[in-house]
């Protein structure tokens, strides 16, 4: 920052045009660049109160609920401990007592992973969470489950023991029988690396983060047998 | 669609304007993180996690040489699994189909693997080698492609006669075997030193070296790695994807793939059930298209008529939703 | 840091017929299962205002 910078008079916002939000902007005044236009669609669909609410409809009342954000922060344990495994490299793991613990951080975490996973799926099966325009929602926790597993199961060809040995000689008839198996080496260690520590958890990552998303667009999904609020409310309004 | 149904569409779809209750989202994932991170910390320390060595080379000629002789007349012969495998590695067969789609051929040889010259003979030229050993790879790199294979093939069948040798090279009669049991011998003595796991790694010359293909493809023309698989319960037809080396918990997930290898159809190892034969020897491509037919079910399930009312039909909601139900009611 | 009860002892199987698992596999589907039905059944607690 330069003499002159600090020289310049200061113009004080006024309350008016501070805000960071579109409703800080005139009703009539129509956003005129790519950012603003962006900010605007953002703020129609996802308001604050809506992405960090601080009330959940009241039915939001079960254990089963828990297991999304688990498995969330179960993901958070995965991709820190894989951090700190790739930063002694692929054999680190098999020299370093430090580096077996930190392996078996990543093999827990993937275990937890998956366990709330599969409950978090099973929940929202149950409730049939895709009604209501929520169909997008289920889609990609689906996509985000296929993905978990082939990156997984890159992660499992990667750990150059015998299980990786065996699991890589296993699988390739699997992607040979198909051709894909010209494009996907398992046998190919360095391939699996860099698509188990940078493409595939990125897929991963984005997808689930797509999935969040849409569960704070959406909300949470109705009871199946709910009553409708709507029609008590004009029940109550005819009695009266 | 009935009033009725559109009147529940309209309450699932739009913002709900019932009673609520305050939830915070953010001490939930600070709770959840610090209850993950103590299991995954405590599992770690108590439990560990599985790592049994890779197999090498060496390993290999020092418990089974006799394997790894017979592995190796075979890479000369041709009747090896990987010099018979087809696309990618090589021309020998024309691989999988799923009925008249043969997608394995598709792409063609991607990764080329020539068994008797990147087992045998290229190993053995790439160091310096007793001179029997140096005349058998002239007499082998001389001689035409037909010889080499007759060579092996007969001594392949001397070998291998359970009425004579039976798999003891010592015992096998004389005959027109070229130089086959001069560079047979020769590899499994040069992987006795542990120099053939380092030839194949350098293959080529290469420097860096990253691709196991050649050296995941040898292991498994053998019974070495696929006996220790057998012991461990890791073959396919006993769930082997799932399960993990030693008293680990496995790779659960990929369960559903598993499932189906384990339908007798897809293990059919009597020769007179022509039917099965074809569904067991396609099987690797049959299951994958079953598992893209299951994928897409799986992530289409809200639009698959059936499927999606499976919730309406076995009310398993009205336990998630009891508590909103007593104080609200229910239609 | 290797673990107080490294679990490098061949897993025990149980086998039905063509399903057969591994006792940790099981004991995994287990805590599953245990999970899910605790969580359907367990009282959620009321919200504190």
């Amino acid at each position: 920052m330069t003499r002159s910078d600090l020289d310049r008079p200061v113009r004080v916002l006024q309350p008016s045009e501070s805000g960071g939000t579109a409703e800080g902007q005139k009703a009539d005044e129509v956003p005129t660049t790519w950012t603003g236009k962006f900010r605007a669609v953002w703020m129609r669909t996802l308001p604050p109160d809506k992405m960090l609410p601080e009330r959940q409809p009241a039915y939001v009342s079960s254990w089963i609920y828990v297991f999304g954000m688990l498995t969330i922060v179960s993901l958070i344990v995965v991709v820190a401990s894989g951090l700190v495994l790739t930063m002694g490299g692929v054999a680190w793991w098999h020299t370093s007592s430090i580096g077996h613990y930190v392996n078996s951080l990543h093999f827990w975490s993937v275990q937890l992973f998956f366990v709330f996973m599969v409950i978090h799926l099973w929940g929202k099966f149950w409730m049939s969470a895709w009604r209501g325009r929520r169909a997008t929602t289920w889609i990609t926790g689906a996509i985000a489950m296929i993905a978990s597993i082939v990156t997984g199961f890159t992660g499992y060809l990667i750990q150059s023991n015998f299980n990786s040995q065996w699991i890589a000689f296993e699988s390739k008839d699997v992607l040979n029988s198909v051709g894909l198996g010209a494009l996907i080496n398992v046998t190919d260690f360095g391939q699996m690396v860099l698509l188990h520590v940078c493409l595939l958890p990125l897929a991963v990552g984005v997808v689930v983060v797509i999935h969040v998303l849409l569960v704070r667009f959406r909300g949470v999904v109705p009871p199946l047998e709910a009553i409708d609020p709507m029609l008590e409310v004009a029940a109550k309004e005819a009695k009266s | 669609m009935s009033t009725r149904h559109a009147v529940r569409d309209d309450l699932d779809s739009r913002p709900w304007t019932g009673p609520t209750r305050r939830y915070d989202i953010l001490k939930e994932g600070a709770i959840a993180l610090a209850i993950v991170a103590v299991l995954t910390f405590g599992l770690s320390a108590l439990f560990s996690s599985p790592d049994e060595p890779a197999l090498t080379f060496k390993g290999w000629s020092q418990s089974a040489p006799d394997n790894m002789y017979a592995t190796m007349v075979a890479e000369m012969s041709g009747s090896s699994e990987t010099a018979g495998y087809g696309p990618p590695y090589n021309v020998n067969s024309d691989g999988l189909s799923i009925g008249p789609l043969a997608l394995q051929k598709w792409f063609g040889v991607t990764h080329p693997i020539d068994a008797a010259q990147d087992f045998v003979i290229a190993p053995l030229q790439s160091q310096q080698q007793p001179d029997a050993v140096t005349a058998a790879v002239s007499q082998w790199t001389s001689a035409s492609a037909d010889q080499r294979t007759a060579w092996a093939t007969a001594y392949e069948d001397a070998l291998n006669d359970p009425a004579g040798a039976n798999g003891d090279a010592t015992k096998v009669p004389a005959g027109d075997y070229g130089p086959v049991p001069t560079l047979a011998a020769a590899v499994v003595a040069m992987a006795s030193s542990g120099a053939y796991d380092g030839a194949l790694a350098s293959a080529g010359g290469h420097f860096f070296n990253t691709d196991n293909t050649k050296q995941t493809m040898l292991m498994g023309d053998g019974s070495y790695m696929d006996d220790l698989a057998t012991a461990g319960n890791l073959q396919g037809n006993t769930w082997g994807m799932v399960n993990e080396t030693g008293s680990w918990p496995g790779q659960q997930w990929l369960a559903t793939y598993s499932f189906w290898y384990q339908l007798p159809m897809f293990n059919n190892e009597d020769p007179n059930n022509t039917v099965a034969t074809v569904l067991t020897d396609n099987a690797d491509a049959i299951i994958f298209a079953i598992m893209f037919v299951v994928i897409l079910l799986f992530v289409f399930l809200p639009f698959i008529p059936g499927l999606r009312s499976i919730p309406r039909w076995i009310p398993i909601q009205r336990l998630v939703w009891r508590q909103y139900y007593r104080e609200y009611g229910k239609r | 840091m290797n673990g107080m009860a490294a679990l490098d002892q061949p897993a025990q199987y149980l086998t039905w017929g063509w399903l057969s698992s591994s006792i940790p596999n099981l004991i995994v589907v287990g805590i599953m299962l245990a999970l899910f039905v605790g969580a359907l059944l367990i009282p959620f607690p009321k919200e504190s205002e």
